[in-house]
């Protein structure tokens, strides 16, 4: 739950819209803090796309609300938009003067996304035609923005530097919703995600929330010794592999083992990825199971995920 | 607005349909005329009249006769793919998230294709002028120019005309979410559709009613309420003399506000992808 003093930028609830009889999302209850990033994550189809639409008011929900206290957004949805026949600051000019904003602006936007804006914009490669819809949705110093997939396209470099401006972003202390299926930058930049699948949000909370607490990953002689050991001095543990799995903190589960005449081969932490979260809570292949009949995408996102079975951690 | 008459100055479709849309009139109706009178392929009784409309004093009646049928499809098409393109090139979507609202977006559209119509009439009748003036100098005829009434009839009527083909073809565009199957639509009805319902309405009188309300009839009868010489009496073709002026302008304008109407209600309620 959000505490009384925290502000929201965006809040959807049991946001819902259907297809015919298909609910391509279905009753998502999200909710973006005033100067976080929140990542937005879900396989191909899950809803994601749908979902910014609407808060964005592009696509109407068939029920639920969205409420959008943003002074300005930005957005840059499902790759840009953009008249062929422009060059890119003729195009940054067109969406400014849609805006209200001098012409002037485009150059400012233009600098900061690394364009010179010279060329027709039907000349761009992928990675250009992305910053250049950065480079709009950056137009008016908007204090939310919305970016789904900004770095579909770029190269290293380009995502590495799309990855640099969106820290400043936040650094400024502007609101983003982000979606992107790279989930090394999500895991890096974002405060808080929200993952969605099958149209409904089946987790939302801050990234280390979401990961959990980190694992010890023990390989000892005797096995069946070392876990009645560890399960006494660090709690439940649970064969992995070739060793077994438990809490810490590693220095006195070492000595108990040692003292009991265990044989200690090898002791690491073992920390889950947003990755191997993202997997656990998708199956894999993005056809999972969603949260259980009746359960409300808010009931869902409550609360940090529950830690899923083991993920390689321990291979 | 302005943002639409940046990206509409910049697009080269718009110039290459005005310049289309400038020399056709010019063509049809000056060069092939004043040839025709110059070589003398038609009845002597015709020079007369012939000539009078390509002086100075006919430009208001020879300008308003090409714009119910040629000048028609070409706003049609511009309308189509004004507003067409924008879901293809996902620039309403662009649009829709930057502007103050939908309302706003559209209008901006609107008043810019406005512009646009405006300015072509003003260049239809400035070229026009020119074309007579070479006309009256090169037969040593009179270069009195039209009585200002007649020459602001014509030019409303000109607009008028303009702006019903041109918001015919937004709300194609809209429609059809577009821009080919928009302009396709278009031309096959202007040039094709409407022509075969009136030679129907012909033979069968309730198809002759429902053509009597068509748009194509409302602009050409507008035009032949200016002055202009139907097709059925050797004039231009699109050019009727089904209604009379009042109720011409009033179907015009009827057909204006019902395209920009349903093209905005279909803008407004419709997701946008």
């Amino acid at each position: 739950m959000l505490g009384p003093m925290t502000q929201t930028m965006v809040t959807t609830d049991r946001l819902t819209r259907r297809y015919g009889t298909r609910a391509v999302v279905d009753g998502v209850s999200l909710t973006v803090r005033t100067a976080e990033v929140y990542g937005f994550l879900g396989p191909n189809g899950a809803g994601k796309t749908t979902t910014l639409r609407m808060i964005l008011g592009l696509v109407r929900p068939t029920s639920g609300t969205v409420t959008v206290v943003a002074r300005r957004t930005g957005a840059l949805i499902e790759g840009p938009g953009f008249y062929p026949y422009l060059s890119g600051r003729d195009n940054l000019r067109v969406v400014a003067r849609h805006r209200g904003l001098p012409d002037t602006a485009a150059t400012t936007v233009l600098d900061r996304v690394g364009l010179d804006g010279g060329a027709a914009f039907r000349t761009y490669s992928l990675g250009m035609k992305q910053r250049l819809g950065v480079a709009a949705a950056l137009l008016g110093d908007p204090d939310l923005l919305i970016l789904d997939e900004p770095t579909n396209g770029l190269d290293p470099g380009g995502t590495a530097a799309m990855r640099g401006l969106l820290r400043d972003l936040a650094s400024e202390g502007r609101t983003v919703l982000l979606s992107s299926h790279l989930l090394g930058e999500v895991q890096e930049v974002c405060d808080r995600v929200g993952v969605i699948n099958g149209g409904r949000l089946v987790a939302e909370s801050t990234v280390a929330a979401i990961r959990g607490d980190a694992t010890l990953f023990v390989r000892a002689e005797p096995l069946g010794v070392a876990l009645s050991v560890a399960g006494l001095v660090a709690g439940p543990a649970t064969l992995a592999g070739s060793g077994l799995r438990c809490a810490g903190p590693a220095a006195p589960l070492v000595r108990a083992l040692v003292a009991a005449g265990v044989e200690v081969y090898e002791v690491r932490t073992v920390e889950r990825s947003l990755e191997d979260v993202f997997f656990d809570l998708t199956d894999g292949s993005g056809a999972v199971p969603g949260p259980a009949p009746g359960a409300s995408g808010a009931e869902a996102g409550s609360g940090p995920v529950p830690a899923a079975g083991d993920r390689g951690g321990a291979a | 607005m302005s943002a639409e008459l940046l990206r509409l100055r910049r697009w080269p479709v718009l110039w290459v349909l005005l310049g289309v849309g400038v020399t056709l009139d010019l063509l049809f109706g000056y060069v092939f005329d004043y040839l025709s009178y110059r070589t003398g392929s038609r009845p002597v009784s015709e020079d007369a009249p012939l000539l009078a409309g390509l002086l100075p004093a006919g430009v208001p009646v020879t300008t308003v006769e090409g714009m119910p049928m040629f000048g028609g499809a070409i706003l049609l098409i511009l309308g189509a793919l004004a507003a067409g393109s924008g879901y293809g090139w996902g620039t309403w979507k662009t649009v829709l998230i930057v502007a103050p609202s939908r309302v706003s977006a559209f209008g901006g559209l609107l008043g810019a294709l406005g512009v646009v119509a405006a300015g072509l009439v003003a260049a239809t009748f400035a070229v026009n002028f020119a074309a007579a003036a070479g006309v009256a100098a090169a037969e040593s005829r009179s270069f009195a120019p039209p009585d200002l009434a007649g020459l602001a009839a014509a030019a409303g009527g000109a607009l008028l005309m303009h702006a019903m083909w041109t918001a015919c073809g937004v709300l194609l565009g809209v429609l059809a979410r577009g821009p080919a199957l928009a302009a396709g639509l278009g031309m096959v009805w202007t040039l094709a559709v409407e022509n075969l319902l009136r030679g129907t309405g012909n033979v069968l009188a309730p198809v002759a009613t429902v053509a009597g309300l068509l748009p194509g009839t409302a602009a050409g009868s507008l035009a032949g309420a200016l002055g202009a010489v139907p097709f059925a009496d050797g004039g231009t073709p699109g050019v009727l003399s089904t209604l009379d002026g009042g109720p011409a302008a009033l179907l015009v304008a009827a057909w204006t506000a019902l395209s920009v109407t349903a093209a905005g209600v279909l803008l407004l309620r419709r997701d946008v992808s």
